[in-house]
């Protein structure tokens, strides 16, 4: 992964230092202090819902990938969409944004406008070619206008809302550059940009900590947050592993074997709820601060190279397991 | 003085189908550029590559029959972008490989008509004028063929600018902004057929990927804002075309002697020569050093 070709200003994202030793809240503040006015106390049962899925079944080639599937999330609520790989977490991201059809079940995100206009989506793998002649700018501008017919005319009111957009996620100094050059935590804060171009009322994220370290993950996770509480946005990213998001999470959707569990994290995260999900035991333990889940029968196999040493806090399961409904 | 002597020879400004071969070939050219711009972010230059072929097919017919080649290059054009979308829409499969499959049936049928088309006339003159063409031997009467392509060509890039350019950066996020990229590939399927027509008629069928491509992949590595690549392409091929006339045109008194070097071999030399020199720059910039684009 290239470096990136700007020096960095203290809202970076860009290396692990080690020396951090915050909390990790402090800095992507000031990263969105452009994004709006004061936070709102949270009082989530007196919001409006932004999203509904009800007994969302999903077919994908013959295979019923999802299956009854029900979770609302309010304005400017923070929901993890937790699952190991081929739980469904994409396909899920995608029924919402109405580009995967639904075989059962309904999606009804708020708002008269278009599905595409209301939601805001960042996918989990952009590839761009280094020589693409397209600005961070141009990308965020596009995510205004670009499903507009017609050459774009110059508008200094567009040029102001797009630097105001990449200010909001701390990639102001980012704006000329070439997107294709960008690293990854750089360009995943400029796709976040383009995302919100749209006035999104929901914004969706799929494992927009994958490939992030450990500091530029924190930073990720604080600036979504942000986004959350100060513009009244629902946010409902994926993740494999489910401590990234303690701190922040309103709503957990745990995904395995096809089916849901959704509730608040205390409600979910817990032995005898993710038991009967993946239908044999799991154990959940707590460990400084974090969460481990053990799914059991799958994790002592030889994925090696996803266990981490115990010390370091570990998760075993979410990388680890490989859906119950699997083959 | 002298100078302009010596590059300009004696006639060339007032010699009536020069200056019909500079307008006509800054026309084309300018049409190639956003085009062509568009085929490389698409990564679809290959297609355009395909459309060449399918255009030498359509302008041997064409010449076998006695009727203007342009005529062949355009609805062999059109026949392919329909046949390609057809394949495509059905398979929804490798957008290469369904290319691919036209462009060896558009082959054989070329080489049996350039088979048929020499035996009869006894020439291979057509053969060549189809394959690598000439600017020079461009009549006025197709004036209205490369209004007819040209303009099209435009109106669909300028319709479908932003969609395309979107799709373009990640087919994902434009279907996420609900752009219907079917319908803007298509779009742009029927530019790019049109503008290799175009191409056609000016370098030949064989080379018309050459000036649709060449300048744009040059181009990439000169602005980072896709406008003004395009602008950049267009510059570059504009003045491939011109310099090349110029070239030609002098080249009646070189060394073979009397008949002149081909225009088409002259343009292509210099979009090459501007596509070495834009990627030795890049790379002493410290840029990607081996651009997927071409
Ligand atoms: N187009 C498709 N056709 C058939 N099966 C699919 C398709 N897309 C995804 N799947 C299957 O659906 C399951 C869930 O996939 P996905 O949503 O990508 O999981 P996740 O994002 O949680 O890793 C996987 O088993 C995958 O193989
Ligand atoms: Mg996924």
């Amino acid at each position: 992964m290239p470096k990136p070709p700007t020096p960095l200003p203290a809202t970076s994202s860009g290396t692990a230092s080690s020396g951090t030793a915050s909390s990790g809240t402090g800095s992507p503040e000031d990263a969105s202090s452009g994004v709006g006015a004061g936070t709102r106390p949270t009082q989530p049962a007196q919001r409006p819902r932004v999203l509904s899925v009800e007994d969302l079944g999903v077919r994908l080639g013959g295979r019923q990938v999802l299956s009854d599937v029900s979770f609302h999330l309010c304005e400017g609520e923070v929901a993890g969409l937790i699952g190991s790989n081929g739980a469904g977490k994409t396909t899920l991201l995608r029924a919402v944004l109405g580009l995967t059809p639904v075989s059962s079940g309904r999606v009804s995100v708020a708002g008269g406008r278009g599905r595409h206009q209301a939601v805001g989506y960042v996918p989990q793998k952009v590839v761009l070619d280094a020589d693409l002649p397209v600005r961070a700018r141009d990308l965020v501008q596009l995510g205004q206008d670009g499903h507009r017919w017609g050459l774009p005319l110059p508008s200094a009111a567009k040029r102001a809302a797009t630097e105001e957009l990449l200010a909001g996620v701390g990639a102001l100094h980012l704006a000329d550059a070439r997107v294709g050059q960008l690293s990854g935590g750089e360009l995943q804060r400029v796709l976040v940009a383009h995302a919100l171009a749209g006035r999104p009322r929901l914004l969706l994220l799929d494992e927009p900590l994958a490939n992030l370290d450990l500091h530029s993950a924190r930073d990720t996770v604080a600036l979504l947050d942000c986004i959350a509480r100060q513009q009244g946005i629902a946010v409902l990213m994926s993740t494999h592993d489910v401590n990234p998001l303690l701190g922040v999470m309103d709503r957990v959707v745990y995904l395995a074997g096809g089916r849901a569990a959704t509730g608040s994290t205390d409600d979910v995260v817990r032995s005898d709820v993710l038991s009967s999900l993946y239908g044999h035991h799991v154990d959940v333990l707590h460990a400084h601060g974090r969460v481990i889940v053990s799914v059991g029968d799958d994790s002592h196999s030889d994925d090696g190279c996803d266990a981490v040493p115990a010390s370091a806090g570990v998760l075993v399961g979410g990388p680890v397991h490989r859906g119950a409904g699997a083959r | 003085m002298s100078i302009v002597h010596a590059v300009f020879a004696p006639g060339f400004f007032s010699n009536g189908p020069v200056q019909a071969a500079l307008v006509m070939g800054a026309v084309v050219a300018a049409v190639c550029a956003p085009v062509g711009v568009l085929a490389v972010l698409r990564g679809q230059s290959f297609a355009g590559h395909a459309f060449a072929d399918i255009t030498s097919t359509g302008g041997s017919a064409a010449v076998l029959l006695g009727i203007s080649p342009v005529l062949g290059f355009a609805a062999s054009a059109a026949a392919g972008a329909a046949s390609m979308e057809g394949l495509g829409a059905r398979q929804h499969g490798d957008r290469d490989l369904v290319t691919g499959t036209v462009l060896g049936g558009a082959l054989g049928l070329s080489a049996l008509l350039l088979y048929l088309s020499t035996t009869r006339q006894g020439t291979s003159g057509a053969t060549v004028s189809v394959l690598f063409g000439s600017v020079f031997a461009v009549s006025s009467a197709n004036w209205p063929w490369v209004a007819a392509l040209g303009l099209p060509a435009l109106a669909l890039v300028a319709a479908a600018y932003r969609p395309l350019l979107l799709s373009s950066v990640s087919p994902e996020l434009a279907a996420a902004r609900g752009v219907r990229s079917h319908l803007v590939g298509a779009m742009y399927l029927a530019a790019l057929a049109a503008s290799v027509a175009l191409a056609a008629l000016t370098i030949g069928a064989v080379l018309s990927t050459a000036l649709l491509v060449g300048p744009a992949a040059a181009a990439l590595g000169l602005s980072s804002r896709p406008g003004r690549a395009m602008a950049w392409a267009g510059a570059i091929g504009v003045t491939s075309v011109w310099a090349g006339i110029v070239l030609a045109y002098d080249s009646y008194s070189w060394p073979p002697a009397g008949r002149g070097w081909p225009v088409s071999f002259f343009v292509v030399a210099l979009v090459m020569a501007f596509y070495a020199a834009s990627r030795a720059g890049a790379h002493r910039h410290g840029r990607s050093p081996a651009g997927k684009a071409a």
